[in-house]
């Protein structure tokens, strides 16, 4: 049934293929067009690259969009586990469904209303105590790690939960005080939660238009923001450029990400053929 | 009447009458609206293996984490070696535990996950090796030192996690279905090594299983449990010849059982009316005339024939055939009797079936008898 393909399959297979990828391919294409009007081809050019790697500005928005992006991702993933341990591991304390409820919040809540609320908070504490003085950078990072803190202790939870309690309890009964559990046991069994975790809240922050363009200040725009900002005033080959670029570092870290699930799943077999010589 | 069997055994098998090692005073704990553990009492002395038994549910595996400090009773008192563990978290306990699906920490090599244990006491680097090597050579696993978890067949983790229990020389080792996730050759050669092992190190051991078979073979003694309560405590062979209930009595083996009537009673002698016919049991102990009482009989000790082998004493029923069951080494005869009841014999298979000239086949009619002393009285 399965040796012949179906032609219906094959069909379907590449108009969903065709529905993804056109639009990139045309992006990349145009990307190497002489011409300075977007819809309009005048041959093969690498100039768009050129003008892009010598805009300071472009290379200032990559730098702080990275900055902001790492901090937040470690932040987000330090207190997400704490808030998914809470959650799975302390049982019932008073609030906790409150707690669970509010948690989860941020993955539901229209990203305008975030977005608005924190510029809020931040005007409020800016007129009480006189800070945070611009908004920019710091603002930045704090609104994402309060987004994108939530995704984390999603995914975290979900392990934690899956799990199961019996190691922990292993570790505990052979005299690991509690703090030693967590950092033998709990976390080296959480690290593939933990690394997705990482990634999703670095890609969350690197993605955001909306929050960041709310809490961002004139001396720091985001990546997104800035191509946003300039879109606004017509389409422009330099951003075709840096999108490709975009691309490419995306296909370059799903391969890497491919390769090691590949190598582990090639280790899995050979420990599982190692332990059935054993019988 | 072996009056003897029915004293603590035990006890007067190690030849200490001193005071348990392990003592549980009405215990109970609440999981929301249900008792798992219900106001129990129970010793246990120093060197023995304990079994608890009992179905999914019963409350086994909730008290052997209360001994191991995962879950804290509602009232009650746990004290091991005369030291009251009621306050004491898991880590300061000295017992350790040996889990139901091993839970052997993946990150970590055999040696690694023996060691973990060790390391949490601050013991010298070298003394560590001395006692993992030790412990390794008792499983009969060196040279699996650098392995990981993964790489290991069922039996061989099984043996991690024993000795992984079993290297910082817990006062009580608990374990929890220890040979369950083994298949049935394994497990059955596995008993008598767990076993052995249990008498070289002489520690004291609570296994809970749902496995009579397991319990019958592994313990010294051991207790029936359902729904949170003791049935009946005692050695394998008291459990098996003298169950005090119908529960028991079914639980560990099978048995037909008769209700009736005493009729009369003296000195162990008991006559109960069923409407089977009066039947006479002999079981040591005398009952009140006019209650109502059941009386058990298991499979392997009734006697079938075609005849009727008139001894004195003898309880005989009539019955037929009804279907024969050829397990191999025994065959179950279903027999139904003239008041409708099925009742069932085992009898082992001393010559091959069909060499059986005059054997018993479908149909014929059969003489059921069993010597008053193998009949058993049950309460409710």
């Amino acid at each position: 049934m399965y040796g012949k393909r179906s032609r219906f399959l094959t069909i379907m297979l590449t108009i969903g293929m065709a529905f993804f990828y056109i639009p990139m391919i045309l992006l990349v294409v145009y990307s190497f067009n002489y011409s300075k009007l977007v819809p309009v081809w005048g041959g093969w050019s690498t100039r768009w690259y050129k003008v892009l790697f010598e805009s300071e500005e472009v290379w200032a928005a990559v730098n702080i969009s990275l900055k902001i992006a790492l901090v937040n991702a470690t932040f987000a993933t330090i207190l997400g586990m704490l808030a998914a341990l809470s959650m799975v591991r302390f049982g019932k304390f008073r609030g906790r469904t409150l707690f669970g409820g509010m948690l989860v919040a941020p993955l539901v809540m229209p990203e305008v209303i975030t977005g608005l609320s924190l510029l809020v908070m931040f005007i409020t504490l800016k007129q009480l105590f006189g800070w945070p003085e611009n908004r920019g950078f710091v603002t930045i990072t704090i609104a994402h790690i309060t987004f994108s803190m939530a995704y984390v202790a999603v995914t975290i939870q979900a392990r934690l939960t899956g799990m199961g309690q019996s190691l922990e309890e292993a570790a505990s009964d052979l005299g690991a005080k509690p703090f030693k559990v967590l950092t033998a046991i709990t976390i080296p069994r959480l690290t593939p939660a933990l690394i997705s975790g990482w990634l999703l809240a670095f890609t969350l922050s690197l993605d955001d238009l909306v929050i960041a363009s709310f809490v961002s200040g004139p001396g720091a725009n985001t990546l997104p923001v800035l191509i946003f900002s300039r879109i606004r005033l017509g389409l422009r080959p330099d951003i075709n450029a840096l999108a490709t670029i975009i691309i490419l570092v995306v296909a370059v870290c799903i391969a890497v990400a491919a390769l090691i699930m590949f190598r582990q799943q090639k280790r899995d077999l050979l420990d599982q053929k190692l332990a059935e010589q054993e019988r | 009447m072996e009056d003897g069997l029915i004293l603590d055994s035990a006890i007067s098998q190690n030849g200490k009458k001193n005071k348990p090692f392990v003592q549980i005073r009405g215990l109970t704990k609440k999981f929301g609206e249900i008792t798992a553990v219900d106001n129990i009492d129970l010793d246990i002395y120093q060197g023995e293996l304990f079994c608890l038994l009992g179905g999914s549910g019963c409350g086994k595996s909730t008290l052997l984490r209360m001994l191991a400090g995962f879950e804290f009773p509602e009232s009650g008192t746990i004290s091991i070696d005369g030291i009251d563990m009621s306050q004491v978290p898991a880590y300061e306990r000295p017992t350790n535990m040996m889990f139901q699906s091993y839970a052997l920490f993946p990150h970590m090599t055999v040696g690694e996950n023996i060691a973990f244990g060790l390391q949490q006491d601050k013991i010298s680097k070298t003394e560590i090796s001395d006692r993992v090597n030790d412990i390794l050579k008792l499983v009969e696993l060196e040279g699996y030192i650098k392995r990981r978890p993964q790489q290991l067949s069922g039996g061989q983790m099984q043996r991690v996690a024993l000795a992984r229990a079993l290297v910082k020389k817990p006062k009580l080792l608990l374990l929890d279905e220890p040979l369950a996730a083994l298949d049935k050759k394994l497990r059955k050669q596995t008993q008598f090594e767990l076993a052995n092992i249990q008498e070289q190190v002489g520690v004291t051991f609570i296994v809970v299983t749902h496995d009579q078979e397991e319990a019958m073979t592994l313990s010294s003694r051991m207790a029936v449990m359902d729904m949170g309560k003791f049935k009946q405590i005692g050695t394998p062979t008291e459990i098996y010849e003298f169950p005090e209930s119908r529960f028991v009595a079914d639980f560990i083996g099978s048995a037909n059982i008769f209700e009736g009537k005493v009729i009369n009673s003296k000195a162990g002698h008991v006559t109960v009316s069923t409407d089977v016919g009066e039947l006479i049991v002999n079981y040591g102990q005398s009952v009140s005339e006019g209650k109502n009482i059941w009386i058990g009989i298991r499979p392997e000790k009734i006697h079938l024939s075609k005849t009727i082998t008139k001894k004195l004493d003898g309880n005989h029923i009539k019955g037929v055939v009804e279907e024969i069951g050829y397990l191999g080494e025994t065959s179950i005869y279903k027999v139904r009797l003239e008041n409708g009841q099925i009742i069932d014999v085992s009898a082992p298979n001393q010559s091959r079936p069909m060499n059986q000239a005059r054997g018993i086949t479908w149909e014929d009619v059969v003489y059921l008898s069993w010597e008053p002393e193998s009949a058993m009285l049950l309460n409710s």
